[in-house]
């Protein structure tokens, strides 16, 4: 199996990771309650006068944090954008192995030398296919090594490949709407109108709230109209969507209203009153929808 | 302390509250261990343990049987199945090999899932408090 990209890893084998880190606090009790109350560590050996950290502590001294790393060498990061870019972008700890050579108290100001100790040829595992990388780090107190870290990952490119997004939600098409959207399905958008008083309604009832008839007609909608009003949602997220948006209610030229989206304009161009073109859309195979597009003539 | 001899087990609850409070206690902010929602788009079923908390929960094992005189001189662990919310890890240890008062202990981390550590952990014990802790 040709493996380019693992050659151009190995060359990386024996550089620094990081150039001198320090530690962003010195050892301090504080940390070391805090990472005993999580691990529900009550060895007294952790408290009081004479304390020491919990020698597993090792790493959290040298981590970045919420700033994130200083001191990387720029074979760390050249290394990562290789992988990142071979689509090689999660990453997984895989093995720890720590040596400690004498207890870390407070008052310790650690500092510490990262190596890139070897890189795996390309392995397929359940996660996905990437390198195993391992590091090296030397952790001091002044001149004095008190332990060593050696830290592997796996950085791969995940199996599954990213989700689709969920599919947009279907209408609910019942007796009372089923015509309405038949119509939507051959691309026109039709308009109940009372068989006796002559009244148009949308959205599609049973009966006219004019003159309450049972019976009707339709009559398919010109596919002029305008802004009539609208909101844009910012909150909360539906996956199907795609924050903002703008939900409008537009007011077509025989009068009646429908909710719909506007398209052609970003979402914080849409104003009421601004003339649009009812136009159908295809969201995937068997979702057609009406929406309203900005007419050209006052497009933004 | 001799060779063949069983620790005690340690029965750990995955709590999503245990996996949030060791990564921040560990300074580990990747979102995998805080955010479900960016976990699940990355391919998890929800948010899972930092391998420095399993690092410190392992060394805690051995130093809670062991007694506070015990000190921890190497701890190396591989993960596996990955510790969930909800689930419960039950660490079992095995003393592999006795030299004077130093011992080194197979240990194993078994989940819902599978097995999620594995490692071997150094320690010394002087000799004093294994006679007087008798452990
Ligand atoms: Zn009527």
């Amino acid at each position: 199996m040709d493996d380019e990209l693992g050659a151009r890893l190995k060359v990386y084998e024996g550089r620094a990771a990081t150039l001198t880190g320090t530690g962003r606090d010195p050892v301090n009790l504080p940390m070391i309650r805090h990472w005993c109350e999580a691990m529900g560590d009550t060895n007294p050996a952790y408290t009081g006068p004479g304390a020491i950290a919990p020698p597993t502590m090792l790493q959290a001294w040298t981590m970045g944090g919420l700033a994130g790393h200083e001191g990387r060498a720029a074979a760390h990061d050249e290394m990562f954008a290789l992988l990142d870019a071979a689509g090689c972008t999660s990453i997984v700890a895989t093995d720890c192995e720590q040596e400690y050579l004498r207890p870390l108290r407070p008052g310790d100001e650690v500092t510490f030398d990262t190596v890139i100790e070897s890189v795996s040829a390309r392995k397929t595992t359940k996660l996905g296919t990437g390198y195993f990388i391992t590091t090296r780090t030397d952790v001091r107190v002044g001149p004095e090594l008190v332990g060593t870290h050696r830290f592997r990952v796996l950085k791969y490119a995940p199996a599954r490949p990213a989700q689709q997004p969920p599919p947009r939600p279907r209408p609910v098409v019942n007796r009372d709407n089923a015509g309405f959207w038949e119509g939507v399905a051959r691309h026109r958008l039709l308009i109940q109108r009372c068989t006796a008083c002559a009244a148009l309604r949308l959205p599609w009832l049973p009966g006219c709230n004019a003159c309450g008839g049972p019976d009707w007609d339709t009559v398919e909608a010109s596919g002029e109209g305008t802004v009539y009003s609208y909101v844009v949602m910012h909150h909360p997220p539906f996956p199907a969507f795609d924050p903002p948006y703008a939900v409008a209610l537009i007011e077509l030229a025989e009068g009646v209203r429908i909710i719909s989206n506007v398209v052609g304009v970003p979402y914080d161009k849409v104003r009421i009153d601004m003339p649009v073109r009812l136009e159908f859309r295809s969201y995937d195979d068997e979702l057609v929808l009406p929406v309203f597009r900005v007419r050209e003539e006052v497009a933004v | 302390m001799r060779a063949g001899e069983e620790l005690p087990p340690l029965e750990i609850p995955i709590t999503r509250t245990l996996i949030v409070a060791g990564a921040i206690a560990s300074r580990d902010y990747q979102d995998v261990h805080h955010d479900a929602e960016l976990a699940r788009q990355k391919g998890s079923p929800d948010i899972f343990m930092n391998i420095l908390t399993t690092n410190g929960l392992v060394g805690r094992y051995i130093t809670d049987h062991f007694g506070p005189a015990a000190v921890l001189r190497k701890v190396a662990i591989r993960l596996g199945a990955p510790n969930h919310p909800g689930d419960t890890m039950v660490l079992t240890g095995t003393i592999e090999e006795v030299d004077g008062d130093t011992a080194t202990v197979r240990v194993v981390g078994a989940n819902g899932l599978g097995s999620h550590v594995t490692g071997t952990v150094t320690v010394t014990v002087p000799s004093d408090t294994v006679l007087s802790g008798g452990a």
